[in-house]
């Protein structure tokens, strides 16, 4: 009870500093509808008789955007854990009654908090602008988002308990996101991937979420995705038991 | 007087390198107990084993008849933290800071009193990034004493800080003192120690070297004292001489520097100078510091 006290007070006051940085409220929450307003003029502009196009539209689109703003949040999760690491913010905050897995908790829970409005936001500035039916289970999709986003966001704290300063937290970082991008099924289907490079798409945690969060979205059922959430669960389990054992707080 | 902490032999490497070894001491209730040193001689390490954040590879710490790793949530109730080099998030105000910790802990002083006390009620609603090095740090003293402490902990509280800031922090120490609470802290200034500190452990290369009152360490180390007058009798130097306790005495024009031992030195110079009617212009005495002992004892100066 006191520990989600705790977790409800440094969660919230931890959003509100999130707040307080210009930059990061507006590079996070505000530019990527943004780009999503920008993209539908110019694409808006294009007769959508084109096939391809309202494939594109009415299914990678809100993968592609779902997928992104995961990774953002996995970045500026890794670098937030190691700003505060270096700043002694965390050694502070160990040394109070919190918990540790409190401490790290806010931080997840402020990134998930996050995700979600920028993707409420995005759905809504992409509902002005591109007019594509949906029929989509909103509620299967955000569940499935969530275990996409766990999962993934536990890889981000594996880095970030391994990286030793901010200044690598970035660059590393982007190290593990864009590979695990390019092979992970959304640009090109792991099906079209040279044998060899398949193998390795198989062994990335981002393919599942990826197929998950394709499958949900055309209406799958969730018995045909088990492979994928099973998936998922047991990264989320191995990478937050690895952060744990190499977690540094200095 | 009972003992709050206790220290038995504990020792502590990181890899292939000793921070400390074999360390012991005592805190008593009440005092304010000052661990002193240069950078790097282990303070910090040993006053983290003994605040439950580090665990030393052996030896004993009790803290309240507590194990600090093994009771560390029971132990955080009772004790205060201030950490070396700790920060806070950047855009934190300063009452957020207080509000958060005050709801950490079942009981909690009073946030706004303290706020005054420690001269921060108007940067409340400062953000954490645009205080001053010793609003910071008597944010975290307000941080430190907000559960009502019966131990405070302070880790190199006014390094890095002016003289006046200092100051100000030393008297906000000698405060918490008075309200009947026992502090632990280490410095590498030794005036702050000298000033502060009840009791002193004098730390070097991981080692406790010695342990008493500052005036103590001083008269078993440093027993010399030295005498700088000035006159023109002329027979001065021969009377100077012939005092009992002077070791040896300089001179330059009128200006005498007489060296000895004990604290009867300055008592005798004084009768001799009024016993032969010796006419003095300037008089003064100098007595070591610990400072001092700490070159005297380690060998080297803290500052190296």
């Amino acid at each position: 009870m006191m520990a989600l006290r705790h977790l409800w007070k440094l969660t919230w006051l931890e959003l509100k500093i999130f707040a307080r940085e210009p930059l990061g409220l507006i590079g996070t929450l505000l530019a990527p509808p943004l780009t999503v307003v920008v993209l539908g003029r110019i694409f808006g502009r294009i007769p959508t008789t084109s096939p391809r196009l309202t494939t594109f539209v009415a299914v990678d689109l809100p993968v592609f955007a779902a997928i992104f703003t995961t990774l953002n949040a996995v970045q500026s999760l890794v670098t937030i854990v190691s700003i505060y690491r270096e700043g002694g913010i965390l050694k502070r905050l160990r040394a109070t009654p919190l918990r540790p897995q409190t401490i790290l908790s806010a931080q997840v829970l402020v990134k998930l908090i996050l995700t979600a409005t920028t993707l409420v936001l995005i759905v809504l500035a992409g509902r002005n602008v591109i007019r594509v039916r949906l029929d989509v289970h909103l509620l299967s999709f955000s569940v499935a988002l969530l275990f996409s986003t766990l999962s993934i966001l536990s890889i981000g704290f594996l880095i970030a308990s391994l990286v030793p300063t901010a200044r690598f937290a970035q660059p590393v970082g982007s190290f593990v996101i864009y590979p695990m991008l390019f092979l992970s099924g959304l640009f090109v289907p792991v099906d079209a991937l040279p044998n060899g490079v398949q193998i390795i798409a198989r062994v990335i945690p981002l393919t599942y979420a990826v197929s998950l969060l394709k499958g949900i979205w055309l209406g799958d059922a969730w018995l045909a995705h088990a492979g994928d959430v099973a998936a998922l669960v047991a990264v989320a389990i191995l990478f937050t038991g690895l952060s744990a054992r190499f977690f540094r707080w200095e | 007087m009972s003992s709050v902490i206790s220290v038995a032999g504990i020792r502590k490497a990181y890899g292939s390198t000793i921070a400390i070894d074999d360390v012991s001491f005592d805190v008593v209730e009440g005092e304010i107990f000052g661990l002193i040193g240069p950078n790097g001689a282990g303070k910090t390490t040993t006053m983290e084993c003994v605040e439950g954040l580090r665990t030393p590879d052996r030896g004993a710490i009790s803290v309240f008849g507590l194990d600090p790793v093994r009771d560390v949530y029971a132990l955080q109730q009772r004790v205060g933290v201030q950490l070396q080099e700790a920060q806070l998030q950047k855009r934190i105000t300063v009452w957020e800071a207080v509000d958060l910790w005050a709801s950490l802990y079942p009981k909690s002083a009073d946030g706004r009193r303290l706020l005054e006390q420690l001269g921060l009620a108007d940067k409340r609603d400062a953000w954490f990034m645009t205080l001053s090095g010793g609003q910071k740090q008597r944010l975290f003293i307000a941080l430190a004493l907000i559960n009502n402490p019966d131990v405070v902990f302070l880790d190199e509280l006014t390094t890095g800080l002016d003289p006046h800031a200092r100051r100000a922090i030393w008297d906000l120490v000698r405060g918490i003192k008075d309200r009947g609470k026992t502090v632990f802290m280490t410095t590498h200034l030794m005036e702050e120690a000298e000033r502060l500190c009840d009791r002193v452990a004098i730390i070097d290369r991981g080692r406790i070297v010695d342990i008493d009152t500052p005036p103590a360490l001083v008269a078993r180390h440093c027993p010399e004292r030295t005498v700088l007058l000035t006159t023109v009798d002329a027979g001065a130097e021969s009377r100077f001489r012939a005092i009992r306790t002077v070791d040896a005495v300089t001179r330059a024009d009128a200006r005498y520097t007489i060296r000895g031992r004990g604290d009867d030195l300055v008592t005798e110079v004084i009768r001799c100078l009024s016993d032969h009617r010796i006419h003095v212009t300037d008089f003064r005495t100098e007595t070591p510091h610990l400072e001092d002992v700490f070159l005297k004892i380690t060998g080297h100066s803290i500052r190296d």
